[in-house]
Parts: structure tokens; C-alpha cells; sequence
């Protein structure tokens, strides 16, 4: 028997916090399929907001042409745009990603591969369609 | 082994009695059913952007547009009821306010669903009456 006092061991840190020394990258990163995850979530709550003015926009051409016109003056302002510019990126993203969605719950393009190609593909999409719908609607007058 | 337990207390907090993946399934065929439907809607949106009072009237007058706008409208508004009841069950904990926020989706999501269907379907019937009479 010896009075020699315990050593305790240092605990295990997680993995997340542990870096391999001075000047090497942590090996928690943000990866493309976390922003497409979150993205999924934070547009559909957007969206949500989306369907509400949808809503108003057939209660306001129920309601006349004054108060039809007072709407669209609203929606055609520049905070009118930027809020329809901001759903229109959501709705082609969350349509985009939803089909991704719908591909993984057949079973395909689980692996990390597939799944940060499809993110990327996503994305393209997302902005191509916006910036398309947006030329054509400057084009047709409806700007 | 023989076994004391009846069905029902063996099922009993084992969850789901069959009906476990209704959610699920329903997210799914709704948003299946959207994606053309969305589709349609943005054209939709694109039209009436460019046109006045008298040419929405006009396009919700089409049986084809007023169908597919109350068709659209009800399985978005379904969809979006279950996407952010999923949201609010995720990150809410309280009980209380978990509840609270639950049951204000459902009524926000009725309520507005409700009111954008019966606009359509008021425009679309009312052909042949003139405006403000």
C-alpha cells in the first residue's frame, strides 16, 4: 500500500474537438449535404410565408379590382420584388431537392458521392431556373 | 415458452399500430403530386403577373386554371401542414407551447387554405355577373 496519490487519466476528447496538431484543419467541416439538408427545411418555411401571400393574392381578386390592384401594386414594389425574387430561388430549390428526396427514398444516390454530386446539381438548378424565370418575366411584362 | 400477455399489452408502447407510416407516405404522395403542379403555378404566376384585374378574373374563369389552382392550393396546404408540424416536433419540447404551435400550423394552415379555395371557386362561378353589381 502506497499513499501515492491517483493519477487520473485525461479523458478521451471527442474526435470533433481534437485537431492533428498546429496548422492542420479540424476534422469537423461543414459538408455540401448538411447546407442542402438545412436548406430543405429553411425554404420550406418560406414557402410556407409563400403560400400565405398566395392565399391573400385570391382573397384580394375576390375582393375586387381596387383592392386586386393595391395587392399587385404591393408585390410589384421593390421590397414586393425581393420577396418574390427570395420565394422564387426557394420554390425551384425545394422542388429541386424534394425530387432528390423522392430519388433517395427509392433506395439510389445514398452514397456520399451521389449524394454531394446531386447537392451541386441542386444548387445549378436552383439558380439557372430563377435567373431564367426572372429574364422571361422581364421580358413578358410582368416585372 | 408460453406467454401471459395479451395482444394488446405486448402492442403497447411499441408504437405503431399499422398506421405508423400514414405521415410519411402522405408527405410523399403530396409532394409527388407537386411537382407538376408547381410547375403549372409558376407559369400560372408568370401570366397574371404580366395581365391586370380583368385578365385574372379571365384565367380563373377557365375551368382547366380554377380546377388546378384549388387542386394546387389544397395539396400545398396539406403538404405544408405536415412538412412544418415536422419542424415544430423536431425543436419544440414543451409540451405546452409544442401544442400550441402544433394546433396554431393546423388552424393557419385550414384558415388560409380555406379562404384562398373559396376566393378561387367565388371568381371562377362568377361568370356572367358583372364586377361591383
Amino acid at each position: 500500500m502506497t499513499d501515492a496519490p491517483i493519477k487520473r487519466r485525461e479523458p478521451p476528447k471527442s474526435p470533433h474537438l481534437v485537431t492533428g496538431g498546429l496548422g492542420s484543419p479540424l476534422l469537423w467541416r461543414w459538408h455540401i449535404t448538411m447546407w442542402t439538408s438545412i436548406l430543405h427545411r429553411a425554404t420550406g418555411v418560406a414557402l410556407y410565408v409563400g403560400a400565405l401571400i398566395v392565399a391573400a393574392w385570391a382573397v384580394s381578386l375576390a375582393s375586387g379590382p381596387e383592392t386586386y390592384a393595391g395587392f399587385k401594386a404591393l408585390l410589384g414594389s421593390i421590397p414586393g420584388k425581393v420577396v418574390m425574387f427570395g420565394l422564387t430561388l426557394s420554390i425551384f430549390y425545394h422542388l429541386g431537392n424534394g425530387i432528390r428526396h423522392l430519388v433517395w427514398d427509392t433506395g439510389h444516390g445514398l452514397d456520399v458521392k451521389s449524394a454531394n454530386a446531386s447537392a451541386v446539381v441542386v444548387f445549378a438548378f436552383a439558380a439557372a431556373a430563377t435567373l431564367a424565370i426572372w429574364a422571361i418575366a422581364s421580358q413578358t411584362g410582368a416585372l | 415458452m408460453v406467454s401471459y400477455r395479451t395482444p394488446l399489452g405486448r402492442a403497447r408502447g411499441l408504437g405503431s399500430a399499422k398506421h405508423g407510416a400514414s405521415h410519411w407516405v402522405s408527405e410523399r404522395v403530396s409532394a409527388i403530386a407537386l411537382v407538376p403542379l408547381t410547375i403549372w403555378a409558376i407559369y400560372g404566376v408568370l401570366r397574371l403577373a404580366a395581365g391586370d384585374y380583368g385578365f385574372a378574373v379571365h384565367w380563373v374563369q377557365s375551368p382547366l386554371n380554377a380546377t388546378l389552382a384549388v387542386i394546387t392550393l389544397a395539396i400545398s396546404f396539406w403538404h405544408m401542414h405536415a412538412g412544418l408540424r415536422v419542424v415544430v416536433e423536431d425543436y419544440i419540447h414543451k409540451t405546452l407551447t409544442k401544442t400550441a404551435l402544433l394546433l396554431l400550423n393546423l388552424f393557419i394552415c385550414g384558415l388560409a387554405g380555406a379562404l384562398a379555395i373559396f376566393s378561387i371557386l367565388k371568381v371562377a362561378l362568377d361568370a356572367g355577373i358583372p364586377v361591383g353589381a
